[in-house]
C-alpha cells in the first residue's frame, strides 16, 4: 500500500519536474534571447486565446489524472479489509496506548506480524492527535470523543518510527514510539508472553459488573435490545432512521443512549459517561463484537462520524464495495 | 494639526456647493454612490459574520435537535415576538424619517428619528429582562448552568442532554448578544443622525448618512427576523 | 556625495508638506498612510523573523537543547500568527495597495480616506494587544489554535492572542471594503475595467476575499475566546461539542487567505514583468479574470486541510476535485508572464529580478500544491515539513519576492530617491539562494517522515535540517540588505525622476515623490493599458537607470 502512495508520488514528481524544467527553461531562454538591444523594439503581442484554451485544458486534464489515480489510493488506504486483525488504540497527552484484540497491552509499541491486515481503532482522551507511520505511508488523526479508524499492512520486518502529528501540547514531539514488524513465528512467541486474556473476556466482564445484562438479555423480553448479532448490522431506530451498528454507534450509546434509541425501546437506559474509560469503553465495544455472528466486520472504514451522536449518514458496507 | 491633507489646490474650488461635499470627490452624485456602496459592502461582511454563528447553530440544530426544542421551550416567545414587532415598527420609522428628509418635513425627521431611538431602547430593555429570567433559572451557561428533567417537546419520557441544551444556551446568548450589541452601536448611529437632524444638515438634495444609516438599521431587523423563529419557535406548537 | 548645498530645491510632496508627528498620525492621506504600515508591518517582520531564527538554531540539532519545549511551542505558534496576520495579509495591499490603487486610476484619494486611517489604527491596536501577550507569556496553540487543545488544554494567553487577531481582522476588511468601493466608483474619465492595470485587478480580488472571508474567523475566534473564558462546549466533544466544526470555521477563512496573501503579488509581477519586457502582458484579459477566478475558487476548498482529520471520504473527493480546479488560474498566470517575456526587449534591474525569483519559487511552490491536492499522497505528507516547505515557497518565495520587487520598482515614487542598484541586484540573488538552501530540503524532510511542530526529532532528520538553518542565515542577509540601504537612500540616494523606469501607468504621471493630491487636474485616459510601444516609440531608446 505504501508503494501505491510512493508511485504516485513519482508520478507527481516527474510531472512537475517536467513542468518546472520547461518553465525553467523558457524563462531563462527568453530572458537570454530577448534580452534589451538598443534599437530593438519590444514587440507588442495581445494574446491567443487557442493557446489560453490549450494551456488551461491540458493541466487541468493531466489534473484530473493525478485526482482519479490518487482517489482510489485514498480509498483503498482507508478501507480496512474485512478480518483484520484489530488494535484499539487510546492517545494521550503524551503517549500511546495500544491493546491488542487478544489482550496484549503496549505503550508507545506496537507489535505486529508482517503480511497481516492491522486495523487500527482510534480514540483520544484529550486533544486531537495524529498516528503517524511514515514507513507505512499511513496516517490519521485520533480525536476526543470518537473513534477513527486506519489499517495497514506491513510488508518487511523491521522497527518503524510512530509519530504524533497533530500538534499536542507540550511533549508533542516527545509523543514518538515504534511499530515492530515480526515474523509470523516471533509475533506468537510474543503474543503468548502477554498476560491478560482478549479484550472482548474483558470486555464482556465489564458488561456483568455494570449490570447491562439485566436489559440487555439474550431472551426477548429484556427492557434493552438482545445485542446478540447486532454488531455491523442495520438497525432501525425510533425515529424512523436506519443506522448502522458500528464501533461508534455502540459507543454512543453507552455515552449517550438517549441519542439513538432502538425502534419499539423506551429511552430508559442511564449514561455511562464519567464511569467508564476509554479502555473499558473498548473492551466492551470489543465484546459486543463478539456476539456477532460474523465476528469482526470492519465496517466503519468511513469515519463519516462527525460527533458521537451522528452515525455515518452512508452506510459504510458502500466504501466496503469499493475494490 | 494638519487638516484634510487631500485639499483641492485652490484654483479648482471654483463654484458653490455643498459642504458636506469631501473634497476627494468629484461630484456629489460620486461620494452618494460611494457611500451607499461602501455599506452594502459592509453588510455584507455583516452577514459572514453573522453566517459563521448560523452555521454553527443549524449544525446543533440538527445534530441534537431534541434537547435543542426543550431549551427553545423555555425561552420566552412573547417577549421575543414582541421584540420583532418592536424593531419590524423601527424599521418603518426609520423609512418615514427618510421620506421625511427627503420631503423637507424637519419635524417629523425628527420625530420619526426620536420613536426609532425609542423602539430600539424597548428591544433592548426587553432583551434585558429576558437575560435576566435566564440568569434567574441558571439556564446562563457557565459554572452554575442547570438544565436536569427538562422533557423532549413531544417525548414526555425522555429527558434532555443538559450539555447539549447548554450548547443552545451559548449560541442563543452569543447570537443575540452580537445582535444587542449591534443594535446598540446603532443607536449610537441614530444619535449622531439626530443631533445632524437637529442642527438642519439634511435636505431633500443631501442626506445620505439618513440613508446608509437606515440600511445598517434594516439589516440589524432582519438578522432579528432569521434569530427569531430559528431560536424561539423550535417546535412550538399551539 | 551629495551635500545639502548642491540638492536642488525639493519640490513640494506629500512628504513634506506638513511636518510633525501629528501629521502623520492624524494624516488622511492614503501615501501617508501607506507608509505608516510600511513601518508597522517592518517591525512586525522582524519579530516573526526573529522567532524563525530561534526555531531554525533550534532544529540544527536533534535534542532539544536551546529552548524548553513549551517555549518552542510558543515559538512556531507566534511565528506563524505575527507573520500570518501581522505581516504577510496586510503587507501588500496596505502598503503598495494603499499608496498605489488611487494613483493607478486617477483618483486623489481612496473612496474613505477616514476609514483608511482607521485601519492602521486598529491594526496598529491589534499590533499593541498581540506584543503584549508575546512579551507577557505567549501563546502556544500553533497559529491553527486547534480545538479542544486551544479552548480547553493549553495554559497559555489564548484569549488575548485570539482577541489581537480578531481586532486586526477589521483592519483587513475595511481596506478591502475601501478598495472595492474605491475601484468602482473613482476610476478616472476612460479608465474602463479593461484599461485597468493588472495590479488593480489583484487587489480587487484580494478585497472580495478580505470582505467575505476574515468575517468568519472573526466569529470563531469570538467563539474560541468564548468557550476558553466560559467553558461552554461549542468544540470540546466532552461538552457535546465538535472539534471538526472548529476545523471547517477556521479553514472557511484561513485558505481564502493565502489568496489574499498571494493575489496582491501576483498583481505586482504583471506590472513589473511588463515593465521591464517593455510590452503588455500576454493575455490580459486571461490574467485579470483567474485573479477572480481564484479569488471565487479559493472559497470552494478549505477542507483539503483536513484530509485525514476525520472528514468523510466522499467530502475528501470533493474538496480534492475543487482543489485542482483552483490550481488551474494560477498556472494559467505563470504561463502567461511568461509568454510576455517572448519578443521582448528585457531588462534586469532589481525589480525585474525579483520577478524571474517569483516565478520560480511560485512555480515550484504551486507544483507542490498538486502533491497535498493529491488525496493518496496527502495521507502521507500531510502536517509534515512537506506542507512547511510548500507554504513557504507561496508565501515567503512567491508573496514576500513580490512584495520587495514592488518595494524596489516603486521606490523611487515612494521616496523620491533611487535605491542603489547594485546592491539590490546582489540581495535579489542572496534572497533567490538563502531561499532555495533554507525550504528545498524541507520538502525531503517531509517526506521521509519528519513531523511539523518539533523540536527534537530522530538523528536522521539532521542533514537536512542543518542545510535548512545554514539557508536560513544567507535569507536572513538577502532581507537585512533592503532594510539597510533603503534607509540609507533616503538621505544619500540620488534624486529620482518622476519615471525612472519609462513604466505605464497613471502613477508614473505623478511626480516623485506625488504631491498630496497626486494630480494636478483629473486625468482622462485614452490609452490602453501597458501601452510599451507608444512610450518606447516617444522615448527612441529606454534609458538604463543607473543606481
Amino acid at each position: 500500500m505504501a508503494g501505491n502512495v510512493d508511485a504516485l508520488y513519482i508520478f507527481l514528481l516527474i510531472v512537475s519536474g517536467l513542468m518546472t524544467a520547461l518553465i525553467f527553461v523558457t524563462i531563462v531562454y527568453f530572458a537570454a534571447r530577448y534580452r534589451y538591444r538598443k534599437g530593438v523594439p519590444a514587440e507588442q503581442i495581445e494574446g491567443s486565446t487557442p493557446l489560453e484554451l490549450t494551456w488551461t485544458f491540458i493541466p487541468l486534464g493531466v489534473f484530473m489524472v493525478i485526482f482519479a489515480w490518487s482517489a482510489v489510493v485514498y480509498f483503498k488506504s482507508r478501507t480496512p479489509p474485512r478480518d483484520s486483525t484489530e488494535v484499539y488504540v487510546v492517545a494521550k497527552q503524551w503517549m500511546w496506548k495500544l491493546e491488542h484484540a487478544e489482550g496484549q497491552r503496549e505503550i508507545n509499541e506496537l507489535h505486529v506480524p508482517v503480511g497481516r491486515d492491522v486495523k487500527l481503532i482510534m480514540t483520544s482522551q484529550d486533544v486531537i492527535h495524529s498516528f503517524f507511520v511514515p514507513a507505512f505511508r499511513m496516517k490519521q488523526d485520533v480525536l476526543p470523543g470518537r473513534y477513527t479508524v486506519a489499517w495497514f499492512r506491513a510488508t518487511k520486518p523491521g522497527t518503524y518510527h510512530l509519530f504524533c502529528t497533530q500538534y499536542c501540547g507540550t511533549q508533542h514531539s516527545g509523543m514518538i514510539g515504534s511499530v515492530i514488524v515480526m515474523e509470523p513465528a516471533q509475533y506468537e512467541a510474543w503474543m503468548s508472553g502477554g498476560t491478560g486474556g482478549p479484550l472482548s473476556v474483558a470486555g464482556e466482564k465489564i458488561f456483568a459488573e455494570l449490570g447491562c445484562a439485566t436489559c440487555h438479555r439474550t431472551d426477548t423480553q429484556g427492557r434493552g435490545p438482545n445485542l446478540q448479532g447486532v454488531f455491523g448490522k442495520p438497525v432501525l431506530l425510533e425515529d424512523g432512521r436506519t443506522v448502522t451498528a458500528d464501533e461508534n454507534y455502540v459507543r454512543e450509546s453507552i455515552l449517550e443512549p438517549g441519542a439513538k434509541v432502538v425502534n419499539g425501546f423506551k429511552p430508559v437506559m442511564p449514561t455511562f459517561q464519567g464511569l467508564v474509560s476509554e479502555e473499558q469503553l473498548n473492551a466492551l465495544v470489543a465484546y459486543v463484537k463478539s456476539l456477532s455472528t460474523s465476528g469482526q466486520s470492519g465496517v466503519t472504514a468511513n469515519p463519516a462520524a462527525i460527533v458521537p451522536s451522528q452515525a455515518p449518514a452512508n452506510p459504510p458496507s458502500k466504501g466496503n464495495q469499493v475494490h | 494639526m494638519s487638516d484634510s491633507q487631500i485639499a483641492v489646490s485652490p484654483a479648482s474650488h471654483g463654484g458653490a456647493h455643498n459642504p458636506a461635499l469631501l473634497h476627494h470627490f468629484a461630484t456629489e452624485e460620486q461620494q452618494r454612490d460611494a457611500s451607499s456602496l461602501g455599506m452594502w459592502i459592509f453588510l455584507g461582511t455583516e452577514v459572514m459574520f453573522f453566517g459563521g454563528l448560523f452555521c454553527a447553530y443549524l449544525i446543533y440544530r440538527r445534530w441534537y435537535f431534541g434537547d435543542f426544542a426543550a431549551a427553545s421551550k423555555s425561552i420566552d416567545a412573547l417577549l421575543g415576538g414582541t421584540n420583532t414587532a418592536v424593531l419590524i415598527c423601527s424599521s418603518l420609522t426609520v423609512v418615514l424619517a427618510i421620506w421625511a428628509a427627503q420631503t423637507s418635513r424637519r419635524a417629523l425627521l425628527i420625530a420619526m428619528l426620536v420613536l426609532t431611538m425609542l423602539f430600539g431602547a424597548t428591544f433592548l430593555g426587553i432583551k434585558g429582562k429576558e437575560y435576566k429570567d435566564k440568569f434567574d433559572e441558571h439556564h446562563v451557561p457557565g459554572a452554575s448552568f442547570s438544565f436536569e428533567h427538562e422533557p423532549i417537546p413531544g417525548h414526555p419520557d425522555q429527558y434532555a442532554n443538559p450539555r447539549h441544551a447548554e450548547i443552545f444556551f451559548a449560541l442563543y446568548f452569543i447570537m443575540t448578544g452580537l445582535h444587542a450589541l449591534h443594535m446598540i452601536i446603532g443607536l449610537g448611529i441614530f444619535s449622531w443622525l439626530l443631533w445632524a437632524a437637529w442642527k438642519g444638515r439634511f435636505t431633500p438634495e443631501y442626506h445620505t448618512p439618513l440613508e446608509i444609516g437606515g440600511l445598517y438599521w434594516h439589516f440589524v431587523d432582519i438578522v432579528w427576523i432569521y434569530l427569531f423563529p430559528l431560536l424561539y419557535l423550535i417546535d412550538r406548537h399551539p | 556625495m551629495a551635500t545639502a548645498m548642491a540638492q536642488p530645491v525639493e519640490r513640494e510632496n506629500y512628504l513634506n508638506k506638513h511636518y510633525g508627528v501629528g501629521s502623520w498620525l492624524l494624516t488622511t492621506d492614503h501615501k501617508r498612510i501607506a507608509l505608516l504600515y510600511l513601518m508597522s508591518i517592518t517591525f512586525f517582520f522582524f519579530i516573526g523573523g526573529f522567532f524563525a531564527l530561534l526555531i531554525r538554531l533550534e532544529l540544527l540539532t536533534p535534542t532539544g537543547d536551546l529552548v524548553q519545549a513549551d517555549t518552542y511551542n510558543k515559538l512556531f505558534t507566534m511565528h506563524g500568527q505575527v507573520m500570518v496576520f501581522f505581516f504577510l495579509i496586510p503587507s501588500i495591499p496596505a502598503v503598495l495597495g494603499n499608496f498605489l490603487v488611487p494613483m493607478m486610476i486617477g483618483a486623489k484619494d481612496l473612496a474613505f480616506p477616514r476609514i483608511n486611517l482607521l485601519s492602521w489604527y486598529i491594526y496598529a491596536i491589534a499590533g499593541l494587544l498581540m506584543l503584549h501577550c508575546m512579551i507577557t507569556g505567549g501563546v502556544d496553540t500553533g497559529w491553527t489554535f486547534y480545538t479542544p487543545f486551544s479552548t480547553a488544554f493549553s495554559n497559555t494567553k489564548v484569549i488575548e492572542a485570539g482577541l489581537a487577531i480578531f481586532i486586526s481582522g477589521f483592519s483587513s476588511i475595511l481596506t478591502g471594503l475601501n478598495f472595492i468601493v474605491t475601484i468602482h466608483r473613482m476610476r478616472a474619465p476612460g479608465m474602463t475595467w479593461s484599461r485597468l492595470p493588472l495590479f488593480i485587478w489583484a487587489h480587487y480580488a484580494t478585497s472580495i476575499i478580505q470582505i467575505l472571508g476574515t468575517p468568519v474567523i472573526a466569529i470563531t475566534l469570538v467563539l474560541v475566546v468564548a468557550e476558553r473564558a466560559l467553558h461552554l462546549g461549542i468544540f470540546d466533544p466532552k461538552l457535546g461539542g465538535d472539534p471538526l466544526l472548529f476545523q471547517h470555521l477556521f479553514w472557511f477563512y484561513s485558505h481564502p487567505a493565502v489568496y489574499i496573501m498571494i493575489l496582491p503579488s501576483m498583481g505586482v509581477i504583471s506590472e513589473v514583468i511588463s515593465c521591464f519586457s517593455r510590452k503588455r502582458i500576454f493575455g490580459y484579459h486571461f490574467v485579470a479574470l483567474s485573479s477572480l477566478a481564484i479569488a471565487i475558487f479559493g472559497f470552494l476548498v478549505w477542507a483539503h486541510h483536513m484530509f485525514v482529520a476525520g472528514i468523510s471520504l466522499y467530502a475528501a473527493l470533493i474538496f480534492s476535485i475543487l482543489s485542482y480546479a483552483v490550481a488551474v488560474p494560477s498556472a494559467v498566470k505563470v504561463f502567461n508572464w511568461t509568454a510576455t517575456l517572448y519578443k521582448g526587449s528585457i531588462h534586469y534591474d532589481a525589480p525585474m529580478l525579483y520577478a524571474f525569483g517569483f516565478l520560480g519559487l511560485f512555480t515550484i511552490g504551486g507544483l507542490t500544491g498538486l502533491f497535498l491536492a493529491a488525496l493518496g499522497v496527502d495521507m502521507h505528507v500531510h502536517d509534515t515539513y512537506f506542507v512547511i516547505a510548500h507554504f513557504h515557497y507561496i508565501m515567503v518565495g512567491g508573496a514576500l519576492m513580490g512584495y520587495l520587487g514592488g518595494m524596489h520598482f516603486w521606490w523611487p515614487k515612494i521616496s523620491g530617491k533611487l535605491y542603489p542598484e547594485g546592491w539590490a541586484r546582489l540581495a535579489a540573488l542572496i534572497v533567490f539562494i538563502g531561499f532555495n538552501l533554507t525550504f528545498f530540503p524541507q520538502f525531503i524532510l517531509g517526506y521521509i517522515g519528519m513531523p511539523r511542530r518539533y523540536y527534537q526529532y530522530p538523528p536522521e532528520f539532521q542533514v537536512l535540517n542543518v542545510l535548512s538553518t545554514a539557508g536560513a542565515t544567507v535569507l536572513g542577509v538577502g532581507y537585512l540588505m533592503p532594510m539597510i540601504y533603503f534607509l540609507w537612500s533616503m538621505r544619500y540616494g540620488k534624486p529620482a525622476p518622476d519615471n525612472p523606469w519609462n513604466a505605464a501607468g497613471l502613477e508614473w504621471k505623478t511626480q516623485s515623490p506625488p504631491t498630496t493630491f497626486n494630480f494636478e487636474e483629473e486625468p482622462v485616459v485614452t490609452w490602453e493599458a501597458y501601452n510599451y510601444d507608444e512610450i518606447d516609440q516617444a522615448q527612441k531608446e529606454v534609458p538604463q537607470v543607473v543606481g
